[in-house]
């Protein structure tokens, strides 16, 4: 592995230089994160008192941050399967930009459980050898396993890309192809093991629904390649990053088909709600019409819906989906769907009113905004610096000296495809 | 009923207090100590308790080791509270297995079973002030119907007409939720039946509470307010002594009472009777004696959980 700390060196190399906008991004990043770091300490000295999380609502807005998060990371590497079946030329480019949004999006999920926790300096207790995890019974412990390793699939995928293009070889086909192949059912695992943690749950009749897991799945074919779309084009412009006009209209149509399948399973989960009308109903209420004068999340609710309703027509008729200032609203819009959808509108709802009927309205406080924002601040960084590095690498203008010329090959041939 | 034993639980040959099963120096502990070996030096210098960190999980503590984990409980009650304490471990008692019955028809809401619990049993007294019991008040047009219950209603002026009163704790289930979700083993179901936690186990994550139906776990949110002059020195380290901050707690039975043959602290408190309590494999205690000549129920049973907690209606 000779060659190791020049491409270490390298890649900070990479990291540190860069134009106005990247060095104003990165300062803005660092004070969100900062802004989470002041936050957090608020937190660790008084306890989670500071939130306003109670034993009512006991799991708020981090867990639903995090759940939006999980279906990000699935999604990114969801995109792999679109871009194999359409035999996509730059598969490579966007596996890896998939990976890259996978991790950050997964280190954000881990940050986002570990300040949630009473006591995160017994993280021990959960792993295996050292701790006692209570596996298979406990679906965080499966949670806490898939999760990591979805992590350790995408770091050693990316890696291993990364430093065999910075070389200038070519990728072992036999080592890239199945851990692309494997990462497919993880991410999907992860995705599923996180709606099963509520699923599971008896006590909760607004999670215990078996459409729960589809319903998160469909969903995060929505958001994750959401981000994929912003970026795609922000690197084109950048980097001269060679991702056709087709590829991206692609995955906006797959994005539509996929919301249509979402508002489809919640129409369905609507109609068995309100038709049946069973004492079940009142968590559906609270969500959408309110319990009273509890209706902190109704207004949330309807504008999720109008945004993801006006995104998937978007994204359905190949007039908007075509021209980039409607299809860049669509998935603004698709984000903002489905964050309130799979953040606070499905964490609430299912601890309102809480097991015992007792309605306590569950607002975030401002320390928990810090942490949040905090929280994102490292995911965005982590994203940047990475993305920072692996484009020079793809575009072949960061690579290993006398590497340079031989690799240019392969990517010019797949930029004018 | 006066001629029956009021709480047989007591048997001859009373088990070993400090857990029933022997237990081997585990593998466990060895490689918790290779592993944490970096960890721990960070986590020293930010003030976090070494020997904690290192220790094992409570049913595979050596009787030495246990022994050193109740001294040191103790210890900290001293520098948090400036008074003795007595902290035992005291293991469930060979056939005996605990049942609770609560008569609706007699329960008046007073809430005094509410007050003497949190005496009992150490809890935070304000932010948060936590209850181990909670009274429902339900409307008698609608029956036991948590959609039309009220938790916040005004004590002094109980029983209300047209109302009914409903506590809910702990059900000590057989087939507990909350266990289950437990990611750390943190929290188990003892031989008697009570489902204790260990709070120097527990992460603090939340999971047993989004399990549990009956809202019966409650949340640290803070470090818990205790006057030291309230303080309970008699203690059952998987029951009341003083929790930390970030971790979970919940009804024991009075594990640190039940356990020497004494009733909770709720059934000795309620002024009208309500509460019934005693060894559901002794024919003849007052729990086994209510569910012949009374029809019990359980609380949700559609969930299958399998109380311990029975109801009942006597008149």
């Amino acid at each position: 592995m000779s060659g190791v700390f020049e491409f270490l060196k390298g890649c900070v190399r990479q990291v540190v230089s860069g134009g106005k906008a990247y060095k104003a991004w990165v300062a803005f990043l660092l004070a969100t994160i900062l802004v989470g770091a002041l936050a957090y300490a608020e937190q660790a000295r008084g306890g989670l008192i500071v939130t306003n999380m109670r034993d009512e609502v006991s799991w708020a807005f981090y867990i639903g941050n995090f759940t939006f998060l999980v279906g990000v990371a699935a999604a990114a590497v969801l995109l792999v399967i679109p871009a194999y079946v359409y035999q996509w030329k730059p598969i490579k480019e966007v596996v890896v930009l998939g990976e890259l949004l996978a991790i950050s999006a997964l280190v954000m999920c881990l940050l986002f459980i570990l300040v949630d926790m009473g006591r995160p300096e017994r993280f021990l207790h959960i792993m295996p050898f050292v701790g006692t995890p209570n596996f298979p019974r406990s679906l965080l412990t499966w949670d806490a396993l898939v999760l990591n390793s979805y992590l350790l699939v995408n770091v050693v995928l990316v890696s291993y890309l990364m430093f065999k293009t910075y070389r200038g070889q070519s990728y072992d086909k036999r080592i890239f192809l199945p851990l692309v192949l494997l990462s497919i059912p993880v991410s999907l695992s992860t995705h599923t093991v996180t709606a099963f943690l509520y699923n599971g749950m008896a006590a909760r009749p607004y999670w215990n629904a078996s459409i729960l897991a589809p319903r998160f799945i469909a969903s995060a074919f929505c958001s994750g390649p959401a981000v994929m779309i912003i970026l795609f084009q922000v690197l084109r412009k950048a980097f001269k990053f060679p991702i056709q006009n087709e590829a991206i209209w692609k995955i906006a149509e797959l994005m539509s088909y996929a919301m249509f399948v979402n508002l489809f399973l919640l129409g369905a989960e609507l109609f068995k709600e309100y038709y049946s009308a069973t004492e079940h109903l009142l968590y559906t209420q609270y969500l959408w019409t309110g319990i009273g004068e509890h209706r902190t999340l109704v207004p949330y609710a309807w504008f999720a819906l109008f945004c993801s309703v006006v995104a998937f027509v978007l994204f359905l008729i190949p007039w908007t989906r075509r021209n980039f200032a409607t299809l860049n609203l669509g998935c603004l819009l698709i984000w903002a769907g489905v964050y309130i959808e799979k953040g606070m509108g499905l964490i609430i709802p299912g601890m309102t009113p809480d097991t015992l009927g007792q309605i306590y309205e569950y607002k975030p406080t401002l320390v928990e905004w810090g942490v949040a924002a905090g929280v994102f601040g490292v995911g965005f960084l982590v994203f940047t610096l990475l993305v920072k590095i692996a484009v020079p690498i793809l575009v072949g203008t960061f690579r290993a000296e006398g590497a340079a010329a031989s690799a240019e090959a392969p990517d010019a041939r797949v930029a004018a495809h | 009923m006066t001629s029956r034993k009021a709480l047989n639980v007591i048997q001859d040959g009373g088990a070993d207090p400090l857990g029933a099963e022997p237990m081997n120096p585990s593998r466990r502990a060895f490689l918790r100590t290779a592993a944490a070996g970096a960890a721990v030096s960070a986590l020293a210098g930010c003030g976090v308790d070494v020997g904690e960190f290192l220790r094992s999980h409570f049913k595979e503590l050596s009787r030495d080791e246990l022994a050193k984990v109740l001294a040191k409980v103790e210890r900290r009650n001293k520098e948090r509270f400036g008074k003795d304490t007595k902290v035992t471990a005291e293991g469930p008692r060979p056939g005996v297995e605990f049942g609770y019955g609560l008569d609706i028809s007699r329960c008046v809401g007073c809430r005094r079973c509410v007050y003497a619990c949190v005496k009992e049993n150490n809890q935070s007294r304000e932010q948060p002030q936590i209850h181990w019991i909670r009274v429902l008040e339900m409307e008698k047009d609608h029956g036991v119907d948590l959609a039309h219950s009220e938790l916040y209603y005004d004590a002094d002026t109980v029983p209300r007409p047209g109302k009914f009163y409903f506590p809910v704790q702990c059900q000590q289930c057989r087939n507990p939720p909350c266990v289950k979700a437990c990611p750390t083993q943190a929290t188990w179901k003892e031989q008697d039946g009570i489902v204790v936690i260990d709070y120097d186990w527990c992460i603090g994550c939340r999971c047993c509470m989004s399990a549990c139906p009956y809202g019966a776990r409650h949340m640290n949110w803070a470090e818990p307010k205790l006057p030291a002059a309230e303080l309970n020195p008699v203690q059952h380290y998987l029951g009341n002594r003083p929790r930390p901050k970030g971790v979970v707690e919940k009804c024991t039975f009075c594990i640190q009472r039940t356990r020497n043959g004494r009733y909770p602290a709720c059934v000795e408190v309620c002024p009208v009777g309500a509460r019934k309590f005693g060894n559901l494999l002794d024919p003849e205690s007052e729990i086994r004696r209510v569910m012949e000549t009374k029809r019990v129920f359980v609380f949700k049973e559609e969930l299958a959980t399998h109380p311990q907690f029975y109801y009942f209606y006597a008149t």
